[in-house]
C-alpha cells in the first residue's frame, strides 16, 4: 500500500476489549469520506496490516489483561505520536476487570474444569498461549495517554470530534450529551 | 436584627437566607447548586464527601457545614474548585469498583453525573480494584458495596426518616465499609422495606432494586441529557422500584 504522506496516519487495535468501540467507530458513516482526507489508516483490524512504524495517532481499545496486550500497547506508544484510550476498558478495565476480585487461578479452574460439563477438561497452556495478568489494568497505568474518550462505546460523534480535534492540532472537547461512561 | 434582611454573595449573586441555615440550605432555596454526593435537604449533615467545598475570602469551607454569615463573599464556579472537584471525583472513582456500563443505576446516578457535568473522562490515580461483599439476602433490594461511596445517606436515611437502624459505617480510612445492623449482617435480616426512604435514596447503585432496572433506553435516562446542576441531585422513580421520588 502505497504511502499517503499530507496524510496523518491512523493505527487502532483492541487489546482486552470487544470491538465495540471498533464497531462505533464505524457508526461515523459517511463521515468516512471526510476522515479520508485527513487520515489514512495504518495497523488496524480495517486494514488487517499487522505491523506499525511511525504512525501520528493511536486508538487504543480495551485494557490490559495478558503478556500479548503489554507488547502491543508498548510498539503502539513506541510508534504512534499520539496515544488515545478508546472506550471503559482501555480507561478502567471494564467489563474483563470484574476478575479482579478473583485469583487467576481461581478464574481458569472455574473457566476450564469446574464448571457445568467442564470435568476432564485441562486449562490450556503452552509457549504460543499469553499468559494472563494477575488483574486486568487500564492503558495509562503501563503508559503515558495523550487523550481518552470514555463510553462503553464512545458514540460515533465523539470519534468524530476527537479526529477533527487531531486534525486541527487541539485538544478534544466533547458535548455533553456524547460524554458517556456506558 | 429582626427585620433585617440577611444575605451574602454567591458567585456574584445575593442569596437571602434565614439565621442558622447553612450555605448549601440558602443556595439550594434560592435555586441555585452547589455540587454534593452526602448532602441531603431531608437529613443531618454528614459533611464527608467534600465536592460542596466553596471559597470564602482565602478559605475552603464545606457549604453543607458552613453557616451563612451576613456579606460573606461566597465562591463556587471558579477553576481551583472545578479542578479540586474533579481530583475527588476521580478518587472516588478510583476507591470502588465503578464499572458503568454494567450498573443499572448508569445515566440515572449522581456521582457519574458531576463526572458528566465536570468533564472527567479518567482517573488519574491509581485504580484499587477492592474486593468487597455484595448482600443479595433482601427480597428486594441489592447492596453492592462496589458502587458505595460512604456517603451515610442510607444510614442516616434509615434512623432520622424511616426510624430504624438498618445501616452503619465501620472501620477506619480506607477500611471504611457499609455495615448491616443485623445479628448475620445480612440485609435479608433486617427489618428494611422496599417503601424505606434509605432504600430509595441511594446517590450512586450502591442500594438498588431487584425488580424494573434498564427500563430506560440509554440517551432517555436523566443525566444523559440533563446536567445535573440544572436538574439537581436527584433519584427518579423509575430506579427506585417505581416508589415516588423523594426529592431535594
Amino acid at each position: 500500500m502505497a504511502r499517503e504522506e499530507h496524510k496523518l496516519r491512523l493505527a487502532t487495535c483492541s487489546l482486552a476489549g470487544c470491538f465495540g468501540c471498533h464497531m462505533s467507530f464505524l457508526d461515523i458513516d459517511e463521515w468516512l469520506f471526510e476522515l479520508d482526507k485527513f487520515f489514512t489508516f495504518d495497523r488496524s483490524p480495517f486494514t488487517d496490516i499487522k505491523t506499525l512504524e511511525n504512525a501520528d495517532v493511536g486508538l487504543i481499545e480495551g485494557g490490559l489483561c495478558n503478556q500479548e496486550n503489554i507488547e502491543v500497547l508498548l510498539d503502539f506508544r513506541k510508534n504512534c505520536k499520539l496515544l488515545v484510550s478508546v472506550g471503559a476498558c482501555a480507561i478502567n478495565g471494564g467489563v474483563p476487570a470484574l476478575r479482579n476480585g478473583f485469583p487467576v487461578e481461581d478464574c481458569l479452574l472455574e473457566v476450564y474444569q469446574n464448571g457445568v460439563g467442564l470435568q476432564g477438561t485441562v486449562i490450556p497452556s503452552g509457549k504460543e498461549l499469553p499468559s494472563l495478568l494477575p488483574k486486568v489494568l487500564p492503558v495509562h497505568e503501563l503508559v503515558k495517554v495523550d487523550y481518552f474518550l470514555p463510553g462503553c462505546p464512545p458514540p460515533a460523534e465523539a470519534f468524530i470530534e476527537l479526529l477533527c480535534a487531531i486534525r486541527d492540532n487541539r485538544a478534544p472537547e466533547i458535548a455533553y450529551e456524547h460524554r458517556r461512561f456506558d | 436584627m429582626s427585620g433585617m434582611k440577611s444575605a451574602f454573595s454567591f458567585d456574584g449573586i445575593q442569596i437571602a437566607f434565614t439565621s442558622g441555615q447553612s450555605i448549601m440550605q440558602a443556595v439550594l432555596d434560592g435555586g441555585g447548586y452547589i455540587p454534593h454526593l452526602c448532602y441531603h435537604p431531608q437529613l443531618s449533615v454528614h459533611g464527608s464527601c467534600r465536592l460542596c467545598m466553596v471559597k470564602v475570602g482565602d478559605r475552603y469551607l464545606s457549604a453543607c457545614t458552613t453557616e451563612a454569615q451576613n456579606g460573606m463573599q461566597v465562591e463556587n464556579q471558579i477553576s481551583e474548585l472545578r479542578e479540586l472537584r474533579l481530583k475527588l471525583l476521580e478518587m472516588l472513582f478510583a476507591e470502588g469498583n465503578h464499572f458503568c456500563p454494567s450498573c443499572e443505576l448508569s445515566g440515572n446516578c449522581q456521582l457519574q453525573a458531576l463526572a458528566y457535568e465536570l468533564g472527567m473522562t479518567h482517573s488519574r490515580f491509581p485504580l484499587q480494584y477492592p474486593t468487597r461483599k455484595r448482600d443479595g439476602s433482601h427480597a428486594t433490594v441489592f447492596l453492592d458495596r462496589d458502587r458505595c461511596i460512604n456517603c451515610e445517606i442510607c444510614v442516616r436515611a434509615s434512623r432520622e426518616l424511616d426510624g430504624k437502624n438498618v445501616f452503619s459505617l465501620s472501620g477506619r480510612g480506607s477500611d471504611t465499609a457499609l455495615q448491616i445492623n443485623s445479628e448475620d449482617g445480612r440485609l435479608g435480616s433486617t427489618d428494611l422495606i422496599a417503601t424505606d426512604s434509605s432504600a430509595r435514596l441511594c446517590p450512586v447503585g450502591a442500594l438498588v432494586f431487584k425488580q424494573g432496572n434498564y427500563a430506560e433506553r440509554p440517551n432517555e435516562r436523566l443525566y444523559d441529557t440533563h446536567i445535573i446542576s440544572e436538574t439537581g441531585n436527584r433519584r427518579p422513580a423509575v430506579v427506585s422500584g417505581g416508589y415516588p421520588e423523594l426529592g431535594e
